[in-house]
């Protein structure tokens, strides 16, 4: 096993909020404020950790569970992902599959414990994210399978290995729309603006914010960092593919670290930008992304 | 030059799906210019290796009538027939974008069954048109005012238009030019129509014109 691979997963793990630190100063510098401080999603990772969580009568063992399984789904699927030509820690042909189950069961846990709770909002919040998910996943995954001839490997580290620039000269069209399918899939499975806002707390038009109202302590504190995770997760996707430069191991994780701080800067600069697309506009936009990967799948079997 | 001439011809490709997804007239209008003038890019594009005069000819020609006098004559007709909405449509807008991307595949194997001579456009173009015209079609069939009818024989055009780009360089110049003038005199003729068509029934639905005996007796 090599020692980089491992350095990236602890890398992740202790950068994975900053992320949100910088996209949250973006769209405070945006919007002419100050802003909290770059380090704020730490200060309340901690304090939610040292306090104790509340639960409610009607709730079973499966809400308590939902935090917990989510965040481990996530820790996987971060094993999976390659950070530079490295390979990752878990790499197998076929681990594509494997990457988009995890988001699954991460999602379903999510769901059960929402629905675990019994309220009625949070019934129809996760009405609303099973039915995005269903346009959104199987845009992800037919815009990783478009990755595949592209590069001739089934596994995310072999994709991510195989895009040089030579292959975005040669399969620009088609690599450029997987970019812009990946980048709408990041986006929903972040809850961030064209589909969800991760500011909002108006009951009618919260999608993931209204699922996990009723955790508290350190179960908030899971799913907190587990959304942080997850934004990194899918970052270094885009990012991976987006940079194909193979310079050097060192030079290599500079430079994505910087493309990560980029992509951060970008989804601020989405989410200052741009308006919440109404909800019932929502499938088509994520549609449209699956009509994106289909025609990446078809340019790229060409 | 291939990746950029397949650069454009999935940018004519996006532009159907959102022409076939999007509602607001004003936008459709301005896609079809938009595929007027990335048409006219791709005539020159195609023939980069010898830029003769009545390429560029062709390509200036075809992008100023398609981007320029087009928009601008239905632009017109949408002003003064004031249909600021589109009416829904037989099939629904995601469900016509879903139909296109079948389409797509359609296209694109039927491309790979036709015995056709290489294109020097690269192996992209021919199923592009065939899917131009598919859109156009489908545009056309399934939409309920008059305008939508008008931009979709506007693409099916474009999409004839690319596979002549594609196959039939040699004897281009006489033979687009014509199409190009008859489209003129057409989108014309239906501008006059779809004004006269709403001064006299208040909209441009065209469903509801098959009605139109049992209004008179």
């Amino acid at each position: 096993m090599n020692v980089a691979a491992f350095l990236h997963i602890a890398v992740a793990m202790i950068l994975a909020p900053f992320l949100l630190g910088v996209i949250n100063r973006t769209k405070a510098i945006f919007a002419g404020r100050t802003g909290q401080p770059l380090l704020q999603v730490y200060y309340d990772l901690l304090k939610l950790l040292r306090k104790g969580a509340v639960y409610s009568r009607t709730t079973t063992w499966v809400f308590r569970a939902g935090p917990i399984v989510g965040l481990a789904a996530l820790l996987t699927a971060l094993l999976l992902v390659p950070f530079g030509a490295q390979r990752a820690p878990l790499a197998f042909e076929g681990d594509v599959i494997l990457f988009a189950g995890l988001f699954a069961v991460l999602r379903f846990f999510t769901v059960i414990a929402a629905l675990d709770t019994g309220s009625a909002f949070e019934g129809m919040g996760a009405s609303r994210e099973v039915q995005f998910s269903a346009l959104a996943e199987p845009a992800l995954l037919l815009g990783l399978a478009a990755l595949a001839p592209l590069t001739g490997s089934f596994s995310l580290s072999g994709m991510l290995a195989g895009i040089t620039a030579h292959t975005w000269l040669r399969t620009g069209p088609a690599l450029a729309l997987v970019v812009a399918v990946l980048l709408v899939v990041f986006l929903t499975e972040n809850a961030r603006i064209p589909v969800d806002d991760p500011n909002t707390h108006l009951e009618l038009t919260m999608i993931h914010e209204v699922m996990v109202l009723d955790h508290s302590g350190p179960d908030l504190a899971f799913i907190l960092y587990g959304s942080a995770l997850k934004l990194w997760t899918l970052g270094v996707l885009l990012v991976g593919i987006l940079l194909p430069v193979q310079t050097g191991p060192w030079l290599d994780v500079v430079l994505r670290l910087a493309g990560m701080i980029v992509l951060a800067v970008v989804t601020g600069i989405i989410e200052s930008t741009m308006a919440r697309l109404r909800l019932t506009h929502v499938p088509q936009f994520l549609a449209g992304a699956g009509v994106l990967s289909v025609l990446a799948l078809l340019l790229a079997l060409r | 030059m291939n990746a950029w001439n397949d650069s454009v011809l999935v940018f004519l490709v996006l532009t159907n799906f959102i022409l076939l997804g999007s509602r607001r007239p004003a936008a459709r209008i301005r896609l079809t210019a938009i595929q007027g003038l990335l048409l006219g890019i791709l005539t020159i594009l195609v023939h980069a290796d010898d830029v003769r005069l009545r390429t560029l000819l062709l390509a200036l020609g075809s992008t100023f009538v398609k981007a320029g006098v087009f928009p601008w004559l239905l632009r017109r007709a949408v002003r003064e027939t004031d249909v600021r909405r589109g009416v829904e449509p037989f099939v629904g807008y995601t469900l016509s974008v879903l139909m296109g991307m079948a389409l797509l595949g359609l296209s694109i194997w039927m491309s790979s069954r036709l015995p056709l001579p290489p294109s020097q456009a690269g192996s992209l173009v021919v199923p592009v048109s065939f899917f131009s015209v598919f859109a156009g079609l489908l545009l056309v069939v399934s939409r309920k005012t008059a305008l939508s009818q008008v931009l979709g024989y506007l693409v099916l055009e474009n999409g004839v238009y690319t596979f002549g780009i594609a196959l039939a360089y040699e004897q281009q110049l006489m033979v687009e030019l014509g199409i190009l003038l008859d489209l003129l005199v057409g989108v014309f003729v239906m501008g006059i129509i779809i004004f006269h068509i709403s001064r006299e029934f208040d909209h441009i639905e065209v469903h509801r014109l098959a009605t139109l005996k049992d209004d008179h007796s």
